[in-house]
């Protein structure tokens, strides 16, 4: 085991940036269950503008994850998998405030991912099959994304309370 | 998992595998770290009230000690079982030491709405193979290292 393990090589890249899109895909696929699960009366423009642009945000992130992965010699992860994985055990917020509480935890997650990950490849002085510059500034914009994301759930929760 | 929690979950297990206190020389073996590197992470833990150290005789975790050395123990599992289950990982041990630092509890969390995890855990994590029992049956685990034993 080792301690504050910097990025060691092209491979360990490739492993976290799955990883990213496992969150991505998990971010998306239970955006679109939760609003299935939603009962009409708790159904409304603003719950829907914010369900809907988080998974359309994940499906971007995950495409500049995969072209990522992809130049790594990775394998990508099927969003069709990981929709299965989360529809199988999907528990049902049916209420705003679980639906809510969930995607305030997805992009606060997301958030966390990223910021530790970028730290890890700024630790490390290994030369990737990736250009270091467009992999920090890619993951930078996503971690932008994810803290915008927090923001934009906060806001609507206080709104709401 | 921050450095933190991964002493804590180092010195937990050498405390299950002991039967008693965990020796700062197994606790830097585990991390691979040098003894005088555990001995002073072990004394901000103790500052911390979460360890007690004796002198001669090793290191205790505290009850809050025990508690977050098993949440970290827990995450350590969840990414165990991702890499299995998920991304089928065949190497998945040396991967998750690899990734520990880097995935905290928080991601952990989300990927354990997707994986297959027992209530048991962490209690079915098996100290010496460095794995989930239950993946150790699953996955055939104990003849791949009677193999490399014989090797």
């Amino acid at each position: 085991m080792s301690l504050s393990y910097p990025v060691a090589s092209d491979h360990q890249l490739a492993r976290l940036l799955q990883i990213g899109m496992v969150l991505e895909e998990v971010v998306e696929a239970r955006a679109h269950k939760h609003f299935e699960s939603l009962d009409d009366d708790e159904r409304d423009a603003e719950l829907e503008a914010l369900l809907e642009e988080a998974a359309e945000e994940s499906a971007g992130h995950r495409t500049e994850l995969e072209s990522l992965v992809d130049e790594l010699e990775g394998d990508p992860v099927a969003y069709e998998e990981i929709e299965q994985l989360v529809a199988a055990r999907y528990e049902s917020d049916t209420d705003t405030d679980g639906v809510l509480y969930d995607q305030l935890a997805s992009e606060e997650t997301a958030y966390k991912f990223y910021d530790d990950l970028i730290t890890a490849i700024e630790g490390s002085d290994v030369r990737f099959s990736v250009d270091r510059d467009r992999l920090l500034e890619t993951l930078r914009g996503i971690r932008e994304d994810e803290a915008e994301g927090v923001e934009e759930v906060t806001r609507l929760m206080e709104a709401r309370a | 998992m921050n450095t933190q929690n991964q002493y804590l979950k180092a010195i937990y297990l050498v405390q299950e595998q002991e039967d008693g206190p965990a020796s700062t020389g197994k606790v830097a073996d585990a991390l691979d770290v040098s003894p005088a590197s555990a001995n002073e992470m072990i004394g901000k833990l103790e500052a911390a009230g979460l360890a007690d150290h004796e002198k001669y005789k090793g290191v205790d975790l505290t009850d809050e000690g025990i508690k977050r050395a098993r949440d970290a123990l827990q995450t350590y599992c969840i990414i165990e079982r991702f890499l299995v289950e998920v991304l089928e990982v065949e190497e998945f041990r040396a991967e998750a030491r690899q990734l520990e630092s880097v995935i905290d509890e928080t991601v952990g969390d989300r990927l354990d709405t997707i994986i297959d995890r027992d209530p048991s855990c962490p209690d079915c994590f098996d100290a010496e193979l460095d794995v989930c029992c239950h993946l150790v049956s699953d996955l055939d685990i104990d003849r791949e290292v009677e193999s490399e034993a014989a090797d």
